[in-house]
Formats: structure tokens, sequence, C-alpha cells
């Protein structure tokens, strides 16, 4: 690729010939404003802000869609292109209810970013909303379409990215608003709870719904234990929420903080991720012995699993039955925990601490209740423990690191990886290896599955045996691989053994619970302390993790056995799309 | 008077739909001389000619057709999307010399190498659907039309596809979208639709009447075509005349005709001239000074205006511009496609303001304050056409000033406002 | 899904231009609205699309549903709700409205008894405000289904619905 050489005002900057005009100016430090544009995606040209004057040109023209040209000389804000700017920000703020004090995005919304940045004081237009009710109808996601400003991020993220395409633009005009199809609410639409549409979102419009105030509860109620689970990319990711760096561990202190706010026991989710990979290394290692049906597909993505029920039904028979590491760790606090410490169940809360959002979700699925109660009663995301955190005043960044408690949180390198898209897959190959071959796995390092690719496959020796094994992240290259899957299960042939399914772009460290910004260089950054804490631990496949190996001995027999498949398996549900009786 | 007709003159054999008589007539003889020549001769002549779009626009027809570039398929649409307020000429041309569409669509074709061709009607012509795919089918019988046109190894087949109802698919990017079963947002551009057009190919969208001419050039040469009207706008053109005139209709005059001209042929104004807007609702609404004005490109450009689709709504003294300002703002607010912010922000407020005056509930802070808005659309609308509100906004607010403040000071005027 | 209109018409596994991902899509959706037309208006009487329709037709042309009904959303001449057995679209733009539009539609509204948007309680017809009807030579004027009607007179317009309603013509 030639690079090109243009002046932005009066910066001469030199960029590769496919760059922006927008992207060659924030090289050259100017920051131009935004309100659709986001890195991650593509541009187009939606909210007008970033129009620029390019000498020779007539009019101003969208930066963001404008392709550099060798000797360009380009002006971003003259006074007349700041008046528009303005003009534009008074028609939406105009438009935009006035409730920032009270709403989710307040000191991270882009919208009040840009009203601030830009002096508006004044809103001479008549004012304006949609008057809509918010939908709080689905279990991780509520949308209040009364702020939402148009920018298409979220229709471009469902539709173009994830591919589950569950809402869109509808009317037109000023009456255009983001739904789902026909008058459902979110709830009923096939709306997977991913988040990658609240990551996206620039204001308040689509947020996590919350469970603070019911954990505040519990935690302020005496008579109950709160037993709290902490998921592998919470850690790398924690700590952004406190001006720390993405990919920082903050485990320590967030063992800490928990403890700090009156969590009584603090278990770690990579214990019961050690634990998904001795089941479903040996649920692998039965399915090659009976040679069908190939491929097995992890399962510990609930915004996947979801997807899979309501758009690939046939393929249900593929996926392990192993629950997700939460599930499986929610399911133990409530039996085996329990039971060892002489409590009423009753009075036992299980929180679990996730990147993400569907986990909510997931949370309240009726085969999650092999307690005989819900086995995780609230999940709280990254961001969620954040405002807690900073509502007790407490200094996150200067906490010592704490510990957790015995039981249910040791954990191995192959454990913390499952953040990572290819973690899951690596884990399970570390174990399914010595499983199978009764050898040692000296080099355990596989690093075709790792890193932000959308798709990563590989082949692995395992004692004479070829075995395939495939990596997707995202949804939509999810939906590429599952087609591939389901037209070769047609044919009665498989291209692989093993295939890893994450919902979101760059594993659960991209989940709809992180910090926003969410980006795909935080993704990667995030992933990159995922790998440093696997390859500094003192050991490194799950199946070597004491408190496993005690947790099997003392309470669960052996790996797929009966009491495992009672608490740590589960069953899939064919989902109808939408139902209409007319 | 004016007696070069060329449409008209099909429009008057009375059978639209006869393949035959319209044959009889020289019909498809333009087409018979264009396959003679090779494709790049056929662009040539077109370009020589001078035939500007005939949608809005204007842009050089041979000029559009030579920038087509790359592409292992091309497309050639012809936009039947009328939706121009005051403009109905494509209507009359698809009713009444549907073959002279076909016919230049057809050479067009040729031109850029094109195999297949669309008309994009709009839904609210289902009749002209139906008699579409009827003349398609005779035009196929009769070898003008399908495989080996003519007797030549040129071969081109043309569909009709049915518009939902929306003003802004009017705009050729919008139309390609529609066509290919979206919502009638308009591209970004560049690139352009002569390099990634329908389904990311190569394809040239030329108006109805801009086709119904091209027979012309072929069959009379450029040079006669460029004869007529004026230089920068060579040719014919169908006015639509409409409004506060004793018979409103289409008339095809030769371009840089004074609105006189037409106002008379359309017998004259009914009472007291008091306005005029010419090239339709993105247009100025001028004064009866208008009269004098040539109908051509460059013409109204110097006027302040523009030709646009040469649609001519003549408004006597019954008429209350603050009205006029309040459906002309709710026309732009109602068809916004709201892709972009300052157009679907700004032609609601807009619309917002104007139907306030017009209903004696105006604040005279309003009248600054559309100028503003107006001019943060003309700075960074998406596409032309939140571009253009300004003209008809700082015409009717320049122009008719005094009377649309008298509105803002609570004059009642005599309808019921309220639609 | 197009990506500012970039859509690739072939093939069930192709992908887009702009690289988006390879859903299965027609190589007919060019056909898509008038598919919507004729699923809306495929018997007499009947004006809109049902849910079960829609669905139909995302399903025939492999369209998300959210996106189809976004699609249907944009364009005014389709319903997804009951509407009348006519659809009156009485044109409000600057040719009709300076030729006495608001007349007519203060005489179809105190005759009918509904305002626009709105349909009469025998569900015989709905009242639709539109613009532009590509007719203004014969200003005002309106449409009624398929058929355009100008230069009637009030007690002209009375006994065209009064027979419309009775199921005639």
């Amino acid at each position: 690729m030639k690079n090109v050489t243009l002046s932005v005002d009066g910066k001469k900057i030199t960029v590769p010939e496919c760059a922006t005009v927008f992207s060659a100016a924030e090289k050259a430090g100017i920051s131009i404003p935004t309100l659709c544009r986001h890195e991650d995606l593509e541009p187009k040209g939606a909210c007008g802000m970033c129009i620029v004057k390019i000498e020779g040109q007539p009019g101003f023209k969208r930066s963001c869609v404008t392709r550099v040209e060798e000797g360009m000389d380009v002006f971003t804000s003259t006074a007349a292109i700041r008046d528009i700017r303005r003009g534009i920000l008074e028609l939406i703020l105009a438009a935009h209810p006035a409730d920032c004090l009270q709403c989710i995005k307040h000191g991270k919304c882009e919208l009040q970013t840009l009203a601030e940045r830009f002096e508006i004081r004044d809103l001479r237009y008549d004012r304006y909303t949609r008057g809509l009710s918010v939908d709080r109808s689905s279990l991780g996601i509520v949308r209040d379409m009364n702020k939402c400003i148009g920018c298409g991020r979220c229709v471009q993220v469902c539709n173009e990215v994830q591919t589950v395409a569950s809402i869109f633009f509808h009317g037109r005009g000023s009456n255009t608003i983001v739904s789902p199809a026909c008058g459902t609410t979110m709830g009923d639409s096939v709306c997977v709870n991913c988040g990658q549409c609240v990551v996206y979102c620039p204001v308040g419009a689509l947020y996590e719904r919350e469970a603070v105030e019911e954990v505040w509860n519990a935690i302020d109620d005496p008579d109950k234990v709160v037993v709290a689970q902490i998921a592998p990319a919470v850690r790398a990711a924690i700590g952004e929420e406190f001006g720390m760096e993405p990919g920082e561990l903050g485990i320590g202190r967030l063992y800490s903080a928990l403890k700090a706010l009156g969590v009584d026991v603090v278990f770690d989710t990579n214990f019961s991720a050690d634990l998904t990979i001795v089941e479903e290394a040996t649920e692998f290692l039965g399915r090659l012995k009976k040679s069908d049906p190939f491929p097995l597909i992890t399962s510990c993505s609930p915004g996947w699993v979801k997807f899979g029920e309501t758009f690939y039904p046939d393929l249900l028979e593929n996926v392990s039955s192993c629950k997700s590491p939460q599930q499986m760790l929610g399911a133990l606090i409530k039996t085996h925990y329990v039971e060892s410490r002489g409590l009423d169940r009753d009075n036992v809360v299980s929180l679990s601490i996730m990147p993400c959002t569907a986990k909510k979700f997931e949370a309240t699925r009726p085969e999650m209740h092999s307690s005989d109660a819900r086995d995780v009663d609230y999940v709280l995301t990254t961001r969620e423990i954040a405002r807690m955190i900073r509502q007790a005043g407490i200094d996150f960044r200067n906490l010592p690191d704490g510990v957790p408690d015995p039981l249910l949180s040791c954990y191995s390198g192959a454990a913390t990886i499952f953040g990572a898209s290819g973690g899951v897959m690596e884990a399970a190959l570390r174990t399914a290896y010595e499983f199978a071959t009764g050898k040692t796995l000296e080099k355990v390092d596989f690093v075709d599955m790792r890193g932000m690719a959308g798709v990563k496959e590989a082949e692995i020796d395992v004692g004479g045996t070829p075995i395939k094994v495939a990596v997707t992240n995202g949804l939509g290259n999810a939906r590429k691989m599952l087609d591939r899957i389901a037209e070769e299960k047609r044919q009665g042939r498989s291209s692989y053994h093993f295939v890893e399914i994450m919902a979101c772009a760059g594993g659960c460290v991209g989940g709809g619970g992180q910090p926003i910004p969410n980006t795909l260089a935080r993704r990667a950054a995030r992933i990159e302390g995922l790998y440093r804490e696997d390859r500094d631990l003192p050991f490194r496949k799950s199946h070597e993790n004491p408190e496993v190996k005690a947790l099997y001995a003392e309470f669960l027999g052996s790996p797929g056995g009966e009491r495992a498949h009672k608490l740590l398996h589960t069953e899939y549900i064919p989902r109808e799309r939408y139902q209409f009786s007319g | 008077m004016n007696d070069i007709q060329f449409v008209a003159r099909f429009a008057a054999l009375g059978k639209p739909l006869d393949i035959d008589a319209f044959a009889l007539s020289s019909g498809f003889s333009g087409l018979r001389k264009a396959l003679a020549m090779a494709p790049a001769e056929v662009v040539a002549e077109v370009k020589r000619s001078g035939l500007r779009g005939r949608g809005g626009a204007g842009f050089p027809t041979g000029l559009k057709w030579e920038s087509i570039v790359g592409g292992d398929e091309r497309y050639l649409v012809c936009n039947a999307d009328e939706g121009e307020p005051g403009t109905f000429k494509d209507r009359f041309v698809l009713e009444h010399a549907p073959f002279l569409v076909l016919e230049g669509m057809a050479i067009a074709a040729y031109a850029i190498g094109a195999r297949t061709g669309y008309i994009y009607v709009r839904g609210e012509y289902p009749q002209i659907v139906a008699s579409l795919s009827s003349a398609i089918a005779s035009a196929v019988k009769a070898g003008y039309l399908g495989e080996h046109i003519l007797g030549s190894d040129f071969a081109f087949g043309v569909e009709v596809r049915k518009g939902g109802g929306s003003y802004v698919v009017g705009d050729e990017t919008a139309l390609l979208n529609s066509l290919m079963g979206n919502r009638g947002y308009p591209f970004l551009k560049p690139p352009f639709p002569t390099e990634k057009g329908l389904w990311g190919k190569p394809t040239i969208v030329n108006n109805v009447e801009t086709l119904a001419y091209v027979p012309y050039i072929f069959a009379h040469g450029a040079d006669a075509f460029a004869s007529i009207g004026s230089p920068d706008s060579p040719g014919l053109k169908l006015f639509s005349v409409s409004g506060h005139v004793a018979h409103p209709g289409v008339y095809e005059f030769p371009m840089g005709s004074t609105v006189r001209d037409l106002e008379a042929a359309a017998g004259g104004a009914m009472g007291n001239l008091k306005a005029v807007q010419i090239g339709g609702t993105a247009g100025p609404v001028f004064d009866a000074a208008a009269l004098d004005y040539s109908l051509d490109f460059a013409s109204m450009r110097k006027a302040g205006g523009a030709l646009g689709s040469g649609a001519l709504v003549f408004m006597n003294t019954t008429v209350n511009m603050a009205q006029v300002l309040d459906v002309t703002m709710r026309f732009f607010a109602e068809e916004s496609c709201g892709q972009c912010f300052p157009c679907r922000y700004g032609t609601r407020q807009l619309a917002f303001m104007a139907n306030k005056i017009a209903s004696g509930q105006g604040k005279v802070e309003y009248l600054d304050l559309m100028r503003d808005t107006a001019r943060v659309m003309v700075g960074s609308s998406l596409c032309p056409f939140g571009q253009s509100i300004a003209l008809p906004l700082e015409s009717l607010l320049n122009g008719f000033g005094d009377e649309v403040v008298s509105f803002v000071k609570q004059q009642e005027f005599l309808k019921e406002a309220a639609v | 899904m197009a990506i500012n209109g970039r859509v690739s018409a072939g093939g069930a596994d192709t992908v887009d231009d702009a690289g988006g991902v390879g859903k299965k899509r027609s190589t007919r959706r060019d056909t898509l609205l008038s598919a919507l037309h004729e699923v809306q208006n495929h018997s007499p009487g009947k004006t809109w699309i049902t849910n079960g329709e829609l669905a139909g037709i995302a399903q025939d042309y492999g369209i998300p549903l959210a996106e189809l009904d976004g699609i249907v959303s944009f364009y005014t001449m389709f319903s997804r709700e009951r509407r009348g057995r006519h659809v009156i679209r009485l044109c409000d733009s600057l040719s009709c409205r300076i030729c006495g539009s608001l007349d007519i539609y203060q005489h179809i509204r105190k005759k009918l008894g509904i305002s626009r948007g709105m349909t009469t309680g025998d569900g015989a017809f709905s009242l639709e405000i539109v613009n532009c009807l590509g007719a203004c030579g014969t200003s005002p004027n309106m449409m009624i289904d398929d058929h355009l009607i100008s230069g009637l007179s009030a007690a002209e317009i009375d006994t065209m619905l009064d027979s419309l309603a009775r199921g005639e013509a």
C-alpha cells in the first residue's frame, strides 16, 4: 500500500492511501468530533459532526468516509464548521431527554462530552422527546429509546457483525426508531443478550439490566451469606474502571474489594473453568471413541447458546452438555459449599461477577436450578461491580492484593485464558492430550488458537490421532462456521472434531458487560494480560488443579459420572424466532 | 407559440400501447441508427447533443454515460419515481409515449454495455407499472428489446419494478438502494453509481424524460437537438404547469423559453399572479418578476434558483405565503429518509416552526432560527435533499418576509390551517 | 443487509462487497417491494400486511424479520396495521393545497367522521394525507386504492364513497 502525505490544519502527515481523513487527523493529533463513527465499525456518515473543509472542493466533506489524497489540504475546525457542529448538537439535544443527572451514562456519555466540548449553553429549539416507556423486557439489556440519537452503531453491530438481527431502523425521517421486529419487545425478540449493542451505544439508550440494588440488599442482610465468583475476563479489565491499563490484572485487588464491600465468601470462576475442562475433555474423548457426532462445540458462551438454539436447532446435539463455568460453580456453591459449611441454602446468595450481559439471562434458565434453587442468584457485570466499589468509596487502585476463599477458587493457567477467544480450546487440548495419551504434554502453548482473528484453525496430534479444531469469535463468524458445519452434517462429514464458539469478538474480554470503551484494541490488550497470567502461574493444566481433584474425590465422583451429570451438565431448547398469531 | 414538438407528437397519436403506430411514426428509427454505430460513437453523439438530465440535477447525459467504468456486469435504470411536487411530466411520457422511453433505454444500454435494465416506477402509478410491462412485451415480440435487437448481436432486457411510497427514493442512489430491496437511503458518494451502483456494479440511472429525448438525437441528429433551446441547455423540455392557470398540464417547449411563454400556453394565470415556484418544492418561490426568467439551467441558476424538474406552480393572491412555507417544510419533514442527523432533526424543527407560524403561534425568534437550521442542513446533510431546503426557505423568508412576519405577529388567515 | 447500499445480488454463500458476513441472500431481492404489494393487496378489501405474511416473505427472501419490518416501515404505501377496505390518499402538496385540498379534506372528514390516519368504524375506509401524486395538472387529487380521482365536486365525492361503502365499483 502506497503512502500519501497531506496537510491537516497545517500539519503535514503521512498515512497509507486507504486511510480516511478522519484517521489522518487523529494521527496528526487532531480529534475530530463524531457521534456515529467508531474505530471498530464501518463509517456510515450519519451524524455529520466530522465534516471538514478540503481546499478546492465545494462544501464540507465527512472526514470519516473521505479517503486521503496526496497533497490534500484539510481544515477541520473553521468557524463555519464549528458553527454547524454546534447546530447539529443543538438539534440533537432539543430531541433528547434532559435527565443527565439520573442517567446511567452520566459522565460517560459521548453526547454529553461533545455538548460540553462545544459549549452548548443555549437551546433555542422547542424540545420534544419520543415519550416511550423503557423496555425492560430483556433479562440482560435495557432499551430506552427516548435517548437514542439514531447513530446506527447498534444496528450495524447486531446485523452486520453479530448477524443476530434482532433490531433494525423502523419508520422514516424524524420518526425513525431502532426497534425489534413487528412490535415485539427486546425480551421477545431473537436477541441473544450478547450486549455488543450496549458497548457501542454512545449514550444511555442501551444498558445492562442492573442487579446492584439487589446485591446491596443481600450484602446488607445479616442473615444472608453472599458467595461471589469472578469470571476470567473480569480480572484483565476491572482496573480500567479505576484508571489502570487494559490487561493489567486486577484480581488480587478485586478479591479485597469484594471483601471490603461485605461479600462473605469469594470464589473464582476460574476454578470451575478448570472443572469445565475436565468434564468437557472427558466428554470429547468419549465422543472420539464413539466417533460421532462431530464437531463437539463448546457451550460456555450463553450468547452463543441462545444463538444456536434460535438459528441452528439442528446442531444442538453437537453442543457440549457441559454447563458454563458460572453455572457449574453456582450449582456447587448451592450444594457442596452449603453442605460442607452446614448452612441453610435459602440464606446463601450466589453472586457472579461477569464480563457478560448474557450471563444474566443464563442464570435464569430453568435448567440452571440443579440445586432446586437458582444456582446463580445475581449476575453483576464488570461495570456494575465497579460502580458498587465506587459507591462504597473504596480506592481500588491502592488496595492490597487479597486472596480468595479455599474450596472452589484455585485455578490453573488454562482456566484464566478462558476469557480469551481460543482459551477454552487451548485449555481443553492441554487436558485432552494428557487424558488421551497418558503422557505429559511438554509444549503447553497452542499459539495458533490465540489472537483476535475471527476464525482460527489447527490440527493437533493426540497420540497419533490428528484432531482438527477450530475457534471462532463474534457471532457473525460463528454463523459462517455453523453454516459450514450444518452443510457438512447434511453430507455426513465434518471438517472439525472440536469447535470453540464465543459470541463476542476477542472472546469474553469483549463481553457486553466490560468497561466501555470496549474497543477491539482494548480487547486485544486484555487478552495479553490473561496469557501473561497463564504463563506465570505454577500449574497450567486444568486437571492438575488440586481443588478440582479434591472435589471429584470428596463430592463429585468421576468426571461425567452421575453426580457430575446432575450438577454440571445441561440441556438445550430449540427456540422459535418469533411466534405470531396472525 | 411553439411548433417544435417531439414527445407531444407521439403522445398525440393517442395509441400509447400500439407499437405499430409508434413505429409507423418513425418510432425506433433512432435505435436503428444507434445500433449502426459503435457504442463509443453513440456516447459521443449524446455528448455532442448537449442533452442534460431532465430529472432535476441537469447533469450532462453523455458525460454520465461516458464515466461508467469497469464491471463485468452493467445496469441501466430508468428513474420513474417522479415525486417532486408540481411535477407530472414523467407520468405524461409513460402514459402517452412509453415506447419512446423503451427506445431511449435500448440506445443507452447499447452505449454503456448493459444487458439488463429496470424501470423503477413509483408505487402510486400502478396502471403505469402494468402498461409498461405490456409495452415491454410488445417490444420484445417485435424485436426492439430482448435478444438480437433489430437483428443485431445486442441483447437488452427491461423489467419493471414498483416503489413503495417515498419521495427521497427519486434520488438516484436512494432509488438503487430501494431497488435492491432496502430502506431508501441515499448512498455516500464517492464511489458513484457509475462505478458501484446496483448490486455494486457500474450503473447508469436516467430520468424518464431524459431517456425519452435520446431517440431524437439519433432520429434527427445531435446537431438538430443542439440547435433547439439554449447553448447551455439544448433541446426540448416538458414543463409541468399547475396551480392557478386556466389550463394546467404538460407543455413541450424549447429549453430557454420564458415563464411567460409557459403561462400563456397554459391559458394565463387565474386571478392576480402573486408567486411562482420553479423547479419543484426544492426550488425558490419567486414573485411575479419571474415571468421574464428563461427556463434553462444557467439562467435559473443566475436568477438564484434552479431549473430542477421544470415544474411551474403559479400562485395568485388567494395564496398566503405562510401556508406555502408550512406545506413546503412539512413536505421535507415527511419525506426525509432519516439517515443523517442534520436532515432528520432539522426538517422536523423547521416543519414545527413553519406550522406554528402559519397557525399564528409563531415566535419572532423562529425566523433566524429557521435560517440557521437551513444553514446547518446545507453544510452537513448527507444528500442533496437536505442540502436543498435552503432555497425554498430563504426565498419565502426573504422574498415574502413581510407576509411571513405578519403571521408571526398573530394575523389570522382565512381557512383552517391545521390538516 | 446493505452496507451503504452495497449488497451482492447473487448466491447463497457470497459475502457482500464491504466484507460483511455471509448470510444467505436471495437473488430476487429487487422483487421485494413488488412481493410486499402483492401480499398486502392479495384480495379486494385487504390493505395491510400481517405478521404472518411478513414472516413468510422474510423466509422466502432470506431477510431477517426485524430488517424486513424496518424496510416495510420506510414506505408509506404499506401498512402493518389493519386498514379500511378502501384506502383514500388525499394529496396536500403545494398545487393541490392551493387548488383546494383542504376543502376536500374537511368534506371527507365530515362525511366519514374520521381524520387523517384513521379508519371508519365499519372498516370501509382509511384516510391518509399524502404528498404529491404526480398529477398536479388535475389538482386537487386523491387516490382511492389504485385509482386516481380528480375534479369531483363534493356531491360526486359523496356518491362515490357511498357506492364504495356499499361494495359496488
